[in-house]
């Protein structure tokens, strides 16, 4: 046992004496929660929206004063045509306008039918989708309030569908960051430092050393594991500790099953961290590795930035093999949706199956290199 | 098997890989407290041969013991009683000097106190106690070959492997290296050195000569001088190693 502590020492020694090193392991996972957190936010704050139409109206009224009281909302001016709308939207002034046709409330009543019109900057796509979602649910709101009363005085009831995002009612990106940085700081920790850490030996000639030592390959092996494992865990924790005080992002479910599935996570990214260590022979080829051939595609197509769904069926089928994917799926159905284990069966299958497959593959391989 | 006073005991040693045969039949013994010099060119078969002796390769074929342990069964014994010290300088740079004696003593199970007491001897006996605290790589090199030699010696082992040990080191440097060298064979320690440097091999007991995978020649610098006649090692060596079929 004894030997396996002095390997431990020594390689947390190579760790904290090589300042690359350490910030990659210990700052970047703050930089990237908070990067992705806040800079890269898809949420839009106080977006001004502007309004076109007749302010004597008491239906406008309401609609308006709806839009004013919402939190992510702000009403803008009032403006009197369409061309104001225009200036306004390419000054970067507001975010979107809402138009309401001339005697909205007496058209609405009489025909059942209020035309409302929302025009928002397309230039900005993301941003407009979301402003636009934000008023419509302010207006369908506003219609079921109006057929509620009416279902009671004239006996037809129409509702209108009322859109509620479940889980994340905010639309708060950071629900969907979250799990997604965890996944990323995990891999490129267990990965990339693994791989790396291995290659390093291999160069510099210290491999040797270490094998005609007595010590078991399969020893070294877990020594060489275990520091980035304590790493991974610690960066677990701070992930964890800065979505849930600083993003404000919820841990619905139990926190033991979270930690289980990061550490089937875990398994499988170091697992991959050897077989790159064993297919490469220097430092570089080991950095390339990781980085263009899994952190990008884990960025790319585990469904951080990108829905898988929206995908060309081959790059679906490409992206059911990142490990990452399916352990971003569990971490939102146990984190946001509060989901059990029977919820996530399916791909914690798959992740443990990774997992045995990768380990089992790369130690054999490790061995028989030596 | 009689190996008394043998350190290495090598019967009808085979390695192949694949169609290659890196290693053909050799056979050769060498004795406690001997410094044996393994001699031959680039690709001759002599790492792979270094490596088996090891503990960190099987033979296809054949047999010998390694300080009394068998290269076939009882290859984790071996490791336990062999330094091993290769030709890519092999200490971690970024870890100070007491740190690699600690990491090696503990890898090979040294007791804290030994640790201790191997650390504070070894760093006085290399007159490097100043360079406790440095950081490897920010010594010389022959120092740290130095140290690399006497790490490798950490846990006592009763025969030492040197791959090479003196690769890009100057003549005085090297010179101080090999008194080190024979002042470990006089403790009784085995030496089994592989070199490129001819006027090394001069230093040995004995060498062996490696072409194409066998052993072409075997015997003390003097009496193969003799059997070739040639005035030196350099001599010995090219009118041995001219033989070669393979590169």
């Amino acid at each position: 046992m004894k030997e396996i502590f002095a390997f431990i020492l020594k390689e947390f020694r190579h760790i904290f004496r090589d300042r690359r090193t350490t910030l990659i392991v210990l700052v970047m996972p703050v930089v990237q929660i908070v990067l992705f957190g806040f800079a890269i936010s898809t949420e839009v704050h106080n977006a001004v929206i502007d309004v076109v139409g007749d302010m004597s109206d008491p239906e406008v009224r309401k609609i308006v004063e709806r839009i004013d009281n919402n939190e992510y909302l702000e009403t803008g001016e009032f403006l009197h045509s369409m061309s104001d709308v225009e200036t306004r939207l390419r000054k970067g002034k507001a975010k979107a306008a809402v138009c309401f046709e001339n005697n909205f409330e007496d058209r609405l009543h009489a025909d059942g039918r209020g035309v409302v019109s929302i025009i928002s900057d397309g230039a900005d796509p993301n941003t407009a989708q979301i402003v636009t979602n934000y008023v419509k649910g302010v207006i369908q709101s506003e219609q079921t309030e109006i057929n509620s009363s009416m279902t009671a005085a004239t006996g037809s009831v129409s509702m209108r569908p009322n859109v509620q995002l479940m889980y994340n009612p905010a639309m708060n990106s950071s629900y969907n960051f979250v799990p997604g940085v965890m996944g990323l700081v995990l891999m490129l920790i267990c990965t990339m430092m693994t791989s790396v850490s291995i290659v390093k030996e291999k160069e510099l000639g210290t491999m040797e050393l270490v094998l005609v030592s007595p010590v078991k390959p399969f020893w070294i092996i877990l020594s060489k594991l275990i520091p980035y494992l304590v790493l991974s865990i610690v960066n677990f924790v701070s992930v964890l500790l800065l979505a849930v005080y600083v993003m404000g992002v919820p841990i619905n479910g139990s926190i033991a099953l979270l930690s289980l599935v990061s550490v089937v996570f875990v398994g499988s990214s170091l697992g991959l961290g050897l077989l790159v260590s064993v297919i490469s022979s220097t430092q570089q080829t080991a950095m390339l590795l990781c980085g263009m051939g899994l952190t990008m595609p884990t960025m790319m197509l585990s469904g951080i930035i990108f829905p898988c769904e929206s995908m060309p069926v081959a790059l679906q089928i490409f992206s059911d093999i990142i490990p990452a994917k399916w352990f971003i799926i569990m971490v939102k159905k146990i984190m946001i949706q509060g989901a059990g284990f029977q919820a996530i069966i399916k791909e914690f299958c798959v992740l443990s199956g990774m997992m045995v497959l990768l380990l089992w593959v790369s130690i054999r391989k490790f061995k028989t290199r030596l | 098997m009689d190996n008394g006073n043998k350190s290495v005991v090598i019967r009808n040693l085979v390695k192949k890989f694949g169609d290659f045969t890196a290693v053909d039949n050799i056979s050769f013994e060498v004795a406690k407290g001997e410094i044996f010099g393994f001699l031959g060119a680039n690709g001759a078969g002599k790492t792979t041969a270094m490596r088996i002796l090891c503990g960190l390769s099987r033979p296809s074929s054949g047999e010998g013991t390694v300080a009394g342990y068998s290269i076939n069964r009882e290859q984790e014994k071996i490791k336990r009683h062999i330094g091993y010290m290769s030709q890519k300088f092999s200490l971690y740079p970024d870890l100070k000097v007491f740190e690699n004696i600690e990491l090696f003593g503990g890898i090979y199970g040294l007791t804290d106190k030994q640790i201790a007491k191997k650390t504070d001897d070894m760093l006085k006996a290399l007159s490097m106690e100043k360079a406790r605290d440095m950081f490897v790589r920010d010594m010389p090199l022959g120092w740290k070959q130095k140290l690399a030699f006497s790490i490798a010696m950490v846990h006592d082992p009763q025969i030492v492997f040197l791959d090479e040990p003196t690769g890009g080191v100057d003549p005085v440097t090297r010179r101080n290296f090999w008194e080190m060298i024979y002042k470990a064979a006089s403790d009784g320690v085995t030496v089994f050195v592989t070199t490129h440097y001819m006027d090394e091999a001069e230093y040995c007991d004995r060498v062996s000569v490696m072409v194409d995978g066998r052993i072409e020649a075997i015997g003390s610098p003097a009496s193969l001088k003799e059997q070739y006649g040639a005035s030196d090692m350099d001599g010995v060596f090219t009118k041995i190693a001219g033989r070669a079929e393979r590169e």
